[in-house]
């Protein structure tokens, strides 16, 4: 083979869905062109097409999906038009791919061994023998420790990160020349995260694979592609080396999404993220021309909407962009000017825990006669120990922790869900924490709302948006009587920045980020003191996020809420937060202001999870800090530091043995940990940025 | 390129009956329901003879009846016409059926969302109690509670809900521990809503779909039921035409009268076919947005 023929080339490609009703057409014009061991991005938001190219170049389209025209060609081969045999060939044994859902790859009724034996069975034709050296082979090359015992395990039975590894293993065994991963880490925790992420680079360089990795996350990107290609409604928008398009992106979408990136650059106060107005044309109604032009600060009429925009290649910087703008844009043009914000006031304690604990009875698996009897024993799952923090009015305080901590509990105790095992936790000087939801006096339920992650389901798609959130204020109080409701409501509306009509809508009629407004609305409708916003923009696309977050950000300003933040990401929260706690298994390992967090001395966790977050910017410079092991089972916590079991920096036998104190380092921050304050403040700074 | 914009499918009780017009099997059997609801509603105009009036016996369809007239599908042992008694009895059953359905639905829902939502100690008793009674025979829990209790409309009403209930509130419950498990539920729960309204505004209805689609087919068996206590001469109390009885009475002459049981029969399994058919149409399109 030469070297001049790429791996993978696609060119004008079309692809669209056939529905009952309509024809969708997913992807317009797509183009793109890989060449052997490159790793190319192709990042785009929910609906811009980025999966349906990954499906195209499996030719995989399910019964509604058709390639309407255009050409994929591997290794020069046509591929749209090979039929099902030489399609089961290419697939696997030359493209295999990596889906987000580790658990949906695997068939849950088939041991980790039978499934991966089962690879070079089928397109080596291999024997049983070979099949099983080969797969624990790969195993020990994704870094499974203890092969021979995760093999005679079924999927479940292993966690998330070992299962994404598996299912990398499972890819890898028929040695595909190109690898296409679909949001590979989307569904696990950040530490975890960035230990696949490692192990994707190494096998990139080790097996001399081609990639291409799909990802809304521009931070992920920069961490594994030598290329990216940027995708909007369908279209490629914009192509190019890695330094090049981080460094300097041409097309004003590009722009825009790294204005919504919570960078270390920005700050809620002086440097504010810039959403990106709009929404994301439906495949029916784009526009004209340009199909960003709407949304884009650009956009001059008779130019972007007249005719359709050619994807240009920039020689200099090897480049392509769909704008015909491009040369004239500046970065400055595409921010709209900064309007001061004034500091909030921050004012008393509004809240305050004091050793809470909560723990959860749950029964031990037991023997099948005992269970039947309901003997089984009960044990505890301490899922809150020992938290101690307060939270001022008109502060934001947020708490980091992955998933398991014990984050979401501690919201739940506070909003009267669960009621605490032992400790205080007082708002405005009065115990809530024993107090369940159904006790609450109807001022503190007022008192106390939540804004909740996943917008899909915080509305009840049943009711209209204004009865939702007219019901709120009937219930609080806010309004009497009905016009008066309505109004309110409507006032409620537009503090969130909605028009009227959408009161009468449903909530299947609203995009995902009008649903976290309404969402948003709801729980500031009772004007609560204290508002809990659980990953309230984890569930948005980027563009969206920003908008949410300077939103939430506003109201918050406007009444002078407390507002508690809980998140496992650390840019969201070092963009939003004054004061940030930060969880393990439980309890909290490190406490402070939002700067005294980011910068050393470090609890070893908060070091690891600083390490661990992808950061979108090229000036950024990150130690590599990766965590061995999996998160301990919260029935069974170490006897010692909770962190013990999974720290690079373990000191020794009393890690294990006792739980460490609290340190406490200038300004009221706490770190728990055995390791004397003075060799963490030693610590170098797990990022620096470059000034250019 | 720009493509037409998709139809969205409205939702609702009604909406959901006019979103049958998707599929062509649910609209064929809304149309046999259809038809027997006109043949009840209109009865007394359509049906050509008083279904009570003793006439010629044993007349074979198509004779000529005394007063000049056809009896369409003949007469039975004692001389009423088949077809006027079949119309009248479409009234019966389609009477019943709903009724019956729709109070095991009350009863059904009230325990199924007290069960998911509540947990604990009343989802234990409230499913074991279901579980003992869904261990019977229905058809045996039927006899003996109609021959303790005597044969009248209020009675088999009755029966019917004892035996549905419990099927409905197993899927309502499985619905309802689901549907209490979404954030707005939480939402809810955090603003302080009663039990009663959180159950009842929140969760009942977005279980609508899957209970719209099982209260038609339930109908169907209803109607099954009805017919079959009908034929066991345990049915509504006479003289009322119903199709069951007319089933029964045409038994013993079937080989030599086929009509008398014949017709009763069709009419009979096309309302349940109807309805069940709609019921497949309902999930079609419930499925599709």
């Amino acid at each position: 083979m030469t070297s001049t023929t790429p791996l993978l080339e696609i060119e004008d490609l079309h692809v669209s869905y056939l529905t009952r009703a309509a024809e969708v057409p997913a992807v317009i014009d797509f183009s793109l062109t890989v060449n052997e061991g490159e790793t190319v991005g192709l990042v785009g938001e929910s609906g811009c097409g980025k999966s349906t190219v990954a499906m195209a170049i499996m030719n995989y389209m399910g019964t509604n999906g058709l390639i309407k025209s255009g050409s994929i060609r591997f290794r020069g081969q046509e591929i749209t038009t090979l039929g099902p045999e030489q399609l089961r060939v290419l697939r696997g044994n030359e493209i295999a791919m990596i889906y987000q859902e580790p658990m949906a790859s695997l068939n849950p009724a088939m041991t980790v061994a039978q499934q991966l034996m089962e690879v070079p069975i089928l397109h080596l034709g291999a024997s049983k023998q070979t099949a099983r050296a080969s797969a624990e082979t790969i195993l020990s090359d994704v870094h499974i420790p203890d092969p021979e015992r995760i093999m005679a395990s079924y999927p479940h039975q292993i966690s998330g990160g070992q299962q994404q590894r598996v299912v990398i293993a499972m890819a890898l065994l028929a040695n595909p020349s190109l690898l296409l991963l679909d949001e590979p880490t989307t569904a696990l925790d950040v530490t975890v995260e960035a230990g696949i992420i490692k192990l994707i680079q190494e096998i990139a360089r080790k097996y001399d694979m081609t990639q291409v990795y799909i990802s809304h996350n521009l931070g992920l990107i920069l961490e594994t592609c030598s290329r990216v290609c940027v995708m909007y409604s369908g279209q490629a928008v914009e192509e190019g080396p890695v330094s090049a398009l981080f460094g300097a992106p041409k097309h004003p979408y590009t722009h825009g999404l790294f204005n919504c990136i919570p960078l270390p650059k920005t700050d809620k106060r002086n440097a504010p993220l810039v959403p990106i107005p709009g929404q994301l044309p439906l495949p029916h109604e784009r526009p004209t021309g340009c199909t960003y032009g709407p949304r884009c600060r650009a956009f001059e009429t008779n130019l972007c909407d007249h005719q359709e925009i050619p994807y240009e290649y920039i020689e200099e910087s090897n480049q392509h962009v769909r704008c015909c703008r491009w040369s004239e844009i500046k970065p400055e043009d595409l921010i709209p000017d900064k309007v001061p914000v004034a500091n909030t006031h921050i004012g008393d304690i509004v809240l305050e825990a004091e050793d809470l604990s909560k723990h959860y009875e749950v029964e031990s698996p037991g023997q099948v006669l005992s269970t039947i009897l309901g003997l089984k024993e009960k044990i505890a799952l301490k899922a809150n120990q020992e938290i101690n923090l307060s939270a001022r009015h008109g502060e934001t305080l947020a708490i980091v922790g992955e998933s398991g901590c014990g984050k979401s509990t501690f919201a739940k105790v506070l909003l009267g869900l669960e009621t605490s095992t032992s400790g205080d936790l007082t708002h405005d000087g009065i115990e809530i924490g024993r107090i369940g939801v159904q006790q609450r006096e109807q001022k503190q339920l007022a008192a106390l709302q939540i804004v909740f992650q996943n917008p899909v389901d915080t509305l009840n798609p049943s009711h209209t948006v204004g009865a939702q959130v007219g019901r709120v204020l009937k219930k609080f109080g806010v309004s009497q009587g009905k016009t008066d409701t309505h109004e309110k409501t409507l006032e409620l509306l537009a503090k969130v920045k909605l028009p009227d009509e959408f009161y009468y809508r449903l909530p299947r009629q609203l995009s995902g980020g009008q649903k976290q407004r309404i969402g948003i609305a709801r729980a500031f409708a009772g004007r609560p003191s204290l508002v809990v916003a659980d990953e309230p923009v984890s569930a948005l696309d980027v563009s969206v996020q920003a908008a949410i977050a300077e939103l939430l950000m506003e109201i918050q300003r406007e009444y002078g809420t407390t507002l508690l933040l809980i998140s496992h990401d650390l840019s969201v929260v070092r963009y939003l937060s004054d004061r940030v706690v930060v969880m393990y298994l439980g309890r909290i390992v490190e406490s402070g202001s939002r700067d005294q967090i980011f910068e050393p001395p470090y609890h070893p966790y908060t070091e690891a999870l600083l390490a661990a977050a992808p950061i979108a910017d090229l000036r950024v410079k990150k130690r590599d800090i990766i965590l061995e092991g999996n998160l301990p089972s919260p029935l069974d916590p170490p006897i010692g530091c909770p962190f013990a079991t999974r720290c690079p920096r373990r000191i020794g036998e009393i890690c294990d043995s006792t739980l460490p104190d609290e340190q406490i380092a200038a300004g009221g921050h706490h770190i728990a940990c055995h390791i004397p304050l003075e060799e963490l403040n030693q610590i170098d700074p797990v990022f620096a940025i470059e000034d250019n | 390129m720009i493509g037409v914009k998709p139809k969205i499918l409205s939702r609702g009780f009604l909406a959901t009956l006019i979103n049958l017009r998707e599929s062509p099997v649910g609209l064929i059997g809304a149309v046999i329901v259809l038809f027997w609801v006109v043949m009840a509603i209109f009865a007394p105009l359509i049906a050509p003879y008083d279904p009570l009036a003793i006439q010629t016996p044993f007349a074979k369809p198509g004779t000529a009846a005394p007063d000049g007239g056809l009896f369409l599908l003949g007469t039975d042992q004692k001389g009423r016409d088949v077809l006027s008694r079949i119309i009248w009895g479409s009234r019966t059953v389609l009477i019943y059926a709903p009724l019956a359905t729709f109070c095991a639905y009350i009863v059904g829902i009230a325990m199924g969302l007290a069960a998911g939502y509540r947990r604990g100690w009343v989802d234990i008793f409230l499913s074991r109690m279901g579980d003992i009674i869904l261990s019977f025979p229905v058809l045996i829990l039927y006899i003996i509670a109609i021959q303790q209790f005597g044969r009248s409309n209020l009675n088999i009403v009755i029966a019917i809900i004892f035996a549905s209930a419990p099927g409905i509130m197993r899927i309502v419950r499985g619905l309802t521990l689901e549907i209490r498990e979404r954030e707005y539920i939480a939402a809810a729960q955090v603003r302080g809503e009663p039990n009663w309204w959180v159950m009842i505004v929140e969760i009942l209805p977005n279980a609508r779909g899957p209970l719209i689609v099982d209260s038609c087919l339930r109908v169907g068996y209803v109607i099954i039921t009805i017919g079959i206590l009908g034929f066991l001469g345990l049915g509504l109390p006479p003289p009322d035409p119903e199709w069951g009885g007319m089933i029964n009475q045409g038994r013993q002459v079937a080989l030599m009268f086929p009509h008398m049981t014949l017709f009763p029969a069709i009419a009979l399994s096309t309302l349940v076919l109807g309805f069940n058919l709609m019921a497949d149409g309902l999930r079609e399109t419930s499925l599709k947005d």
